[in-house]
């Protein structure tokens, strides 16, 4: 189908533009006729605050940059600087490095919805490989903007991460000297994650964010129920009898879910921002010192889970592929769930009880991935291992033999 | 940090190695218990004040504060630049300079085995309570070089700076042996004995300490007071717009049935 400007027709200056771009047409694919399912429930609000975060970290990351100095001999000083001597600068950097963290909250509460409604699901597999493409990429930029304020945990954990590949057999060694300019983290690692942190990552991150959001609205949204909306459409205009405009009604209640978050984020920002030390660590406010070693290297606390498997696992080169695994296997889902029906609403205890075991497993090994090693830490993390990769690995079993109940053909809600 | 009797080269190591305040590891491995409980008032501008008078004629002989400039100090604590250059600069009659020490940093590295940390953001990295306790329990040690040790940086080599204000105190290390002989073995505390007065009393001292530790609170984020006071504006502006919100969506899903 050749592309026809102007469909709609639009007269003036919109007309002008719509003869020349497709203004009219993109606010309406997106928003003003991108017909979205009713019944969204709280779940929901969380794709929305992640694009919210996204616009924060780019904005204040623009800040951050024009005072940051990407030296290891000043990238702490700078960061001094830009909390004292740059106006409102502490709030700029509290926002920044706050925003770290509620990127990590709202991104896994919004694939946490996936999990529970099955949005991975049959016509959304790439709606879902972008968004772990998108975890992929976060994981990456925030290792990288983590290393940058140069403190004694940003060096100590770049060192940690950095020496995994050094696992990789025959190549390891090299690889580590080559990821980090040098043979131990230094002034050229600091200089090459300042790059990868502010230009290559994010770069790829909005580009996939934008394919993301093209192939929601390509199929549409799923909902709580797991049914498509699209098989019930009126005749006369082809609009899904359980959709409603994005805009004004998922507008509105989005602004909404934005206001919530912002008391709470803002909240942190305003009043607590280093996060009781989970935000921002106390070695932290001390410089990077190569020959000193921290008494206990613990890894962000959006880390927590994979490096509690990292340490489960008594060989290093298998406690890194199972650590890579655990990310990996996100991709996978879509062909794991054999189950007839999307949404838990309608699953059986069978997909209940693993999701929950699963819950529990990722809570325990974030937490006991950022305590001291311990011995019950060790066996908790393994038992919590094993049920990390049961989850995925069982799945195609459980889903199937899994009894269902029968999916409504029309979305659940009631006005309120 | 852990004890060794290993040979005297790595134990001057180790001690030079938690001297240094960059050496949260070491500092930080000791967990010795914390005799007094300190919380941090930096909205009492006074004791700042009083704090940054203590820390400009006490501390910052050796230990700078290069991020935070006597300009902002002046501006942020009320005190007038005739005041300041006066009273609290010592090492520099520009204002817009930052507090540093006098002390040359290498060999002072020589002198004292460490060279004395900064202490722009030091309350941030050991919390006030740490500081407040440390300041408070240098102990007379003959073991020691400079003849007192420390209960929360065990082989501190920072000299009780504070000795004649304080005056001069032991640890009183057979307490834990009473008690167990006692049958009472629970309470195993460590606690002083004053074997001489200083010039100012117990209360006084304790006063002129958390002014001290008042005033670090505040250098290590100047930015605080006003942070907080913007985020009280902040959130009632957002309950206010998160209300006006909620009404607004409860008003257009009217019309979805």
């Amino acid at each position: 189908m050749a592309i026809v400007p102007n469909p709609y027709k639009t007269t003036g200056f919109l007309g002008w533009i719509d003869d020349r771009f497709p203004l009219t047409k993109l606010w309406k694919d997106h928003l003003a006729e991108y017909y979205a399912p009713k019944n969204f429930n709280f779940w929901y609000y969380f794709g929305s605050l992640a694009l919210l975060v996204l616009v924060n970290q780019l904005l204040t990351g623009i800040f951050l940059t024009m005072h940051y100095k990407p030296d290891a001999a000043q990238a702490w000083h700078s960061v001094e600087y830009i909390m004292r001597d740059v106006p409102w600068g502490n709030i700029i950097r509290y926002l920044h490095s706050t925003g770290a963290s509620a990127f990590f909250i709202v991104v896994y509460l919004h694939m946490y919805r996936g999990l529970l409604y099955g949005s991975y699901r049959k016509p959304r597999e790439l709606i879902w490989i972008f968004g772990c493409l998108i975890f992929l990429c976060l994981m990456a930029e925030a290792f990288a903007g983590y290393v940058l304020p140069w403190g004694q945990m940003s060096y100590w954990g770049a060192q940690v991460i950095i020496s995994l590949f050094g696992a990789i057999p025959v190549v390891g060694p090299d690889l580590v000297v080559w990821i980090q300019g040098d043979y131990i983290p230094s002034d050229a690692t600091l200089n090459r994650l300042f790059s990868l942190h502010v230009i290559a990552i994010p770069f790829v991150l909005v580009g996939l964010v934008v394919a993301h959001l093209i192939a929601l609205h390509e199929v549409g949204s799923n909902n709580p129920d797991g049914i498509e909306i699209k098989k019930h459409k009126d005749p006369k205009t082809g609009v899904p009898l359980d959709g409603i405009a994005f805009h004004p009604y998922y507008t509105v209640k989005d602004l909404f879910g934005v206001g919530v978050f912002l008391i709470i984020f803002l909240g942190v920002v305003f009043f607590a921002p280093d996060g009781g030390g989970y935000f921002l660590e106390k070695p932290n406010f001390q410089e990077a010192n190569p020959l000193v070693t921290p008494e206990h290297i613990t890894p962000a606390w959006y880390f927590g889970a994979f490096y509690a498997i990292l340490r489960a696992i008594p060989d290093k080169l298998l406690g890194v592929i199972g650590m890579g695994a655990a990310v990996l296997i996100f991709f996978a889902l879509p062909w794991l769930d054999r189950s007839p029906v999307k949404s838990i609403r309608y699953k059986g205890w069978m997909f209940k009880t693993a999701l929950a075991a699963f819950t529990i497993a990722f809570v325990a090994l974030s937490y006991f991935g950022m305590k001291p090693p311990s011995e019950l830490g060790t066996l908790v993390s393994r038992v919590g291992t094993i049920v990390y990769f049961a989850f995925f690995l069982l799945m195609p079993f459980y889903s199937k033999l899994d009894k269902t109940k029968p999916e409504p053909e029309r979305v659940t809600y009631e006005a309120h | 940090m852990k004890r060794t009797k290993s040979p005297s080269m790595l134990r001057a190591l180790l001690a030079a190695a938690a001297l240094s305040a960059g050496t949260p590891a070491l500092a930080a491995g000791g967990h010795a218990p914390m005799p007094y409980r300190f919380e941090p008032d930096t909205g009492n501008l006074a004791s700042v004040q009083r704090g940054a008078r203590n820390f400009m004629n006490y501390c910052a002989g050796c230990h700078s504060m290069r991020h935070l400039r006597y300009s902002r100090l002046g501006a942020d604590l009320g005190i007038p630049e005739e005041l300041l250059a006066k009273h609290l600069m010592f090492t520099s009659d520009k204002p817009g300079d930052p507090i540093l020490s006098a002390m040359p940093a290498e060999p002072s590295a020589t002198w004292f085995g460490a060279t004395p940390p900064d202490l722009s953001v030091e309350t941030r990295m050991r919390g006030p309570n740490w500081v407040y306790n440390y300041l408070m329990t240098f102990y007379l040690d003959d073991k020691r070089p400079l003849g007192t040790n420390n209960l929360i940086l065990p082989g501190a080599s920072m000299p009780h700076v504070l000795g004649a204000l304080q005056g001069w105190q032991v640890l009183e290390t057979s307490h834990a042996d009473e008690a167990q002989g006692d049958g009472h073995g629970a309470h195993a505390g460590p606690t002083f004995k004053r074997v001489s007065e200083g010039t100012l009393g117990e209360k006084e001292f304790e006063k002129f300490v958390a002014d001290t530790v008042n005033f670090m609170v505040y250098a290590a984020e100047p930015g605080r007071a006003d942070r907080i006071s913007v985020g009280m504006k902040v959130m009632l502006f957002l309950l206010v717009f998160t209300a006006l919100a909620w009404l607004l969506k409860r008003e257009y899903w009217k019309d979805v049935h």
